[in-house]
Formats: C-alpha cells, structure tokens, sequence
C-alpha cells in the first residue's frame, strides 16, 4: 500500500465513521470508557474495523481517543496505558493488514489549559508524546488528532506527535459551530485560524470533525476550501442523537449523509469520513458516491 | 455610577478590579443585594447573552465568571447577614462516567450570578447520588451535564430513578451538553433543555416558579 501522503495526492480518501455510538450499539454500557474494551472485548474492536473495511474505508481509526494519559487518569486506567494504545494500534492492523491506513486517534484532554483551567500545557504537551510514541512503535500509518477547541491544546498535540516522529503524517481536524460570523470554536478558534496555525505546527492534513451534522460540516468545509491549500479532512456527525428504548439513533440516514457530504471530493477535501452516529452503512454509500463521482 | 464600575469589570473578566470595586461599594454602605442584582447578575446576563450568540466564545465566559466568583466571595457574607434569599436551590452534576465538568461549571456560575444557590456533586455522578443531594438540599431542581454519546443515555437513568422514588412531583430536572438536543431532552422525559448556560438559567427560573 501505498504511502498516505502519496495517497492523498492521487485523490480523496474514504475513512471509516463512528466508534463510540458503535461500541454502545454494542453493549458498551453508558459511562464507561470506550477505550476499556481494547482489553476487554478485542474481537468487537476488531468486528468494526473489519465492517468499515468492507464498506470502502482506507482509512481506519483506533479506539484512542481518550487514551491520553491524562484522560486515563480520570478514568483510574492509566496503568494500562501502554497496552492500550499499542493494543488499540495492533487490533486494527491486525484485522486490516496493509488494505487500510491505521490512523491513530488522539482526543482532547477534556480539562481546561491554565490559565483558564488548570492543566499544565507542560504536563499536556508530555502526556500527548506518550501516546504518540505508543501508538507510533506500534505500527500507526496516521495519527489524527481531533475534535480539538482549543487551538493551543491541539498545537500542543501537533508539536508533540512531531517531536516523536518527524516523519509521521498528521491530521488535525477541530470541531466547530457556525455562528452568524461563521464558523468558530467554542474556544473562539476560527477555521483560518486553525489552518494556518495547525499547518505551520506540522500537520499535514486540516480539517473537522463531529459537530451537529452534515449540512453546518459543508459550511465549515467551505471555510476551510477557502483558507488553505492544505489537504483538507472533514468527518461531520450524523446528526445530534435522539433516544429510542434507551439507545442512541441518529437522524441523518446514510444517503441523505453521502449525498450531502460526496460532493466535497470534486471540491478538493481530501479526506471525507464520519463521527457520532455514522455507522459502515454510512461509509459504503459515501464510498459508492464518491467513486461515481469521479 | 460605580455599580456600572463593577459591572464592567465583570463583564470584562478582570477578577482584580472586580474584587476592589466590590470592596469599595461594601464600604459606601452599598446593600449586598443591590449590588449583585445591580450589577452582578445584568452583568453575567448580558455575557451569557453574547456568548449563546457567539459574539463572545467560552474563554471570555470564564474569565468572566472568575471575575463574578470574586465579587460574589466578598458578598456572600453580606448576603447570608442580609437574609437575601436564595432563587432556589439547584443540584448539579455531570453524568456517571463523564468527566467533563467545563459546561456544568458554566451553568453553576451562571446560576449562582442569577441568585440560586447550587450544590454542585462534580462529575461522574450516579443517579442516585443526584436524588440523595437533592433531597438533602432541599432542591427542587436537578441540571445533569454529559459531553459524550457514550455517556447521555445516563441522564435518563437519574430521571427513571426519580419516577421509581416517586418523586416526579418533586424534583424538576434539566439537562445539556454538547451532543443533546431538544428531542432526545423530550424523549427522555426531562422537564427543560438547555442548549446554553443562558438558557440553563432562564429554565431553572421557569421551573423552580412551577
């Protein structure tokens, strides 16, 4: 398989969808952490890595995103680091061989940077190495860090994963809201902002992901299309959950997802995927899509 | 003149100036109660206003509330001595297994600026933790935070739980947080939604007049 960067360069790139909304389909039961059933339940892990991979995807990510160290901590399982962001890497290389790209997942700390809170950028920007260098020994194409507020906690995550490796291709996609200035993060990021800053920082692609839907993504997506020349990654939601018996649905079907979200390809975005609530059937009509399409 | 003095500096998140010019208005005799509702809550007001419109963002909310907090420390004594009473008591938290706690302390602030008093538990609350506290405190509302999908579906399991005490006619709950949505609120059975920490307020006051 080829290089990702070379990848990128021939033409867009089809991810993978959601994780989380999938593992609670499955059982996860509500309030435990995602990243637990790397040990636990392996073959569930495995199960969806090898769905996505049939629906299309080339790009899978792992079951990473709150395996920081600081965020494990919070979970009482940062004994287990180590195991579970090299196990996380392992499952889905396993199951996917060289057929995909394994993209490494960080997420955000889920505390406030001091001055505003009280996590110390020093102990943040060390805790964001570890993963990475776990997840970089452990055989990680991509490392995608993401649904990012902050621009100086997702720099800090860029430089990080860049100290690491200087050859590790980057994504960093932050999630925004569109205000009536257009899109911004909560933390005030705009979409010009987080290119540049991201780009500068050593990400090799930018871009967005979750948020409330597919239509405000195409919004931010324009944004970006407009501010940089940087490959472009975007990943909207299917919508915001609703509840049926107690379990999550979410509103945008997987047709009315690819429809609206296929289009970017021709526009230039480079890699299209899902967040909360995108499950292989939204990933395999995006896939068919895209390729007529082309 | 200076209840616009310490308005501004609250709205503007200067913590220092915020603190002096409430020590200053102590001394000037000037009621605890006059300045919190003169100053304090139009000035948190009008914050979370810009900040539901995005003219402001979560940075400028928090050094205002910093700002708030320091006022209100030096009032606080002034407001028990003053029987001031309280809008109502609120208990708070974040769901089991969610750890977020950056827009639950949004809402506490903004709900202490509008007067109530707020038992906030933290994060990872269980459902029956929320009623205990409740209970205890004599609240009559339960707000309920959670950031994640993996974690919302909690919310509902601190409402079956009031239903299962029987204590439907009792406590009122409202819920937000990043992923939620007026529906899944309805869906729920929760008895107000809270897109924004405005907001928040603004159903607090609608169901504690209930």
């Amino acid at each position: 398989m080829a290089d990702f960067r070379q990848r990128i360069a021939e033409g867009v790139i089809v991810g993978d969808g959601a994780w989380g909304s999938l593992l609670a389909y499955r059982g996860l039961p509500p309030g435990t952490p995602p990243e637990l059933w790397t040990l636990q339940h392996p073959e569930i892990i495995g199960e969806i890595a090898r769905a996505y991979l049939d629906a299309g995807a080339e790009l899978i990510t792992t079951n990473t995103f709150g395996a920081s160290p600081m965020r494990l901590a919070l979970h009482r399982l940062e004994h287990d680091f180590e195991e579970i962001n090299q196990r996380g890497v392992q499952i889905i290389r396993d199951e996917v061989g060289r057929g995909a790209f394994v993209s490494a997942s960080i997420g955000p700390i889920g505390k406030l940077l001091a001055p505003l809170g009280d996590a110390d950028p020093d102990e943040v920007a060390c805790g964001f190495a570890r993963q990475a260098r776990a997840l970089i020994d452990a055989g990680a194409d991509v490392v995608c860090i993401e649904t990012m507020t902050d621009l100086q906690e997702a720099l800090l995550a860029v430089r990080a994963v860049r100290s690491v490796s200087a050859r590790v291709p980057i994504m960093a996609t932050m999630t925004f809201d569109i205000t009536p200035r257009g899109p911004f993060t909560v933390m005030g990021v705009s979409v010009a902002q987080a290119a540049t800053a991201l780009s500068a920082a050593g990400a090799d692609v930018v871009g967005a992901n979750c948020g409330v839907g597919v239509d405000a993504m195409i919004d931010v997506a324009n944004a970006f299309l407009a501010c940089t020349t940087a490959p472009i990654a975007v990943q909207p939601n299917a919508g915001l959950p609703v509840t049926r018996h107690g379990k999550l649905t979410y509103p945008e079907t997987p047709e009315r997802f690819a429809e609206a979200l296929a289009p970017l390809a021709l526009r230039g975005v480079r890699v299209l995927g899902g967040c909360c609530g995108t499950t292989p059937a939204h990933i395999s009509v995006l896939m068919t899509k895209v390729m007529a399409s082309r | 003149m200076i209840l616009q003095e310490l308005h501004a500096a609250v709205e503007g998140g200067d913590a220092i100036r915020a603190r002096s010019v409430t020590a200053t208005l102590i001394e000037q005799a000037g009621g605890a109660g006059e300045i919190l509702n003169g100053a304090l809550l139009p000035a948190m007001a009008l914050v979370g206003a810009r900040f539901r419109d995005r003219d402001i963002f979560l940075p400028d909310v928090l050094l205002a509330a910093r700002a708030m907090k320091a006022s209100l420390g030096l009032l606080e004594p002034l407001l028990l001595r003053d029987a001031v009473p309280a809008a109502g008591t609120v208990v708070i938290g974040t769901v089991r297994g969610d750890l977020h706690d950056i827009g639950k302390n949004l809402v506490s602030i903004m709900l202490q600026g509008a007067g109530y008093r707020v038992v906030d538990l933290g994060s990872d609350i269980e459902a029956d933790a929320f009623i205990d506290a409740a209970l205890h405190a004599e609240a009559s509302v339960i707000g309920m935070s959670a950031l994640l999908t993996t974690t919302m579906t909690g919310m509902e399991a601190v409402i079956q739980r009031i239903v299962a005490r029987g204590l439907s006619d009792q406590l009122r709950t409202i819920v937000g947080g990043a992923p939620l949505s007026a529906n899944f609120a309805r869906e729920i059975g929760a008895d107000g939604f809270a897109p924004d920490a405005v907001s928040a307020v603004e159903q607090v006051r609608a169901l504690v007049a209930r």
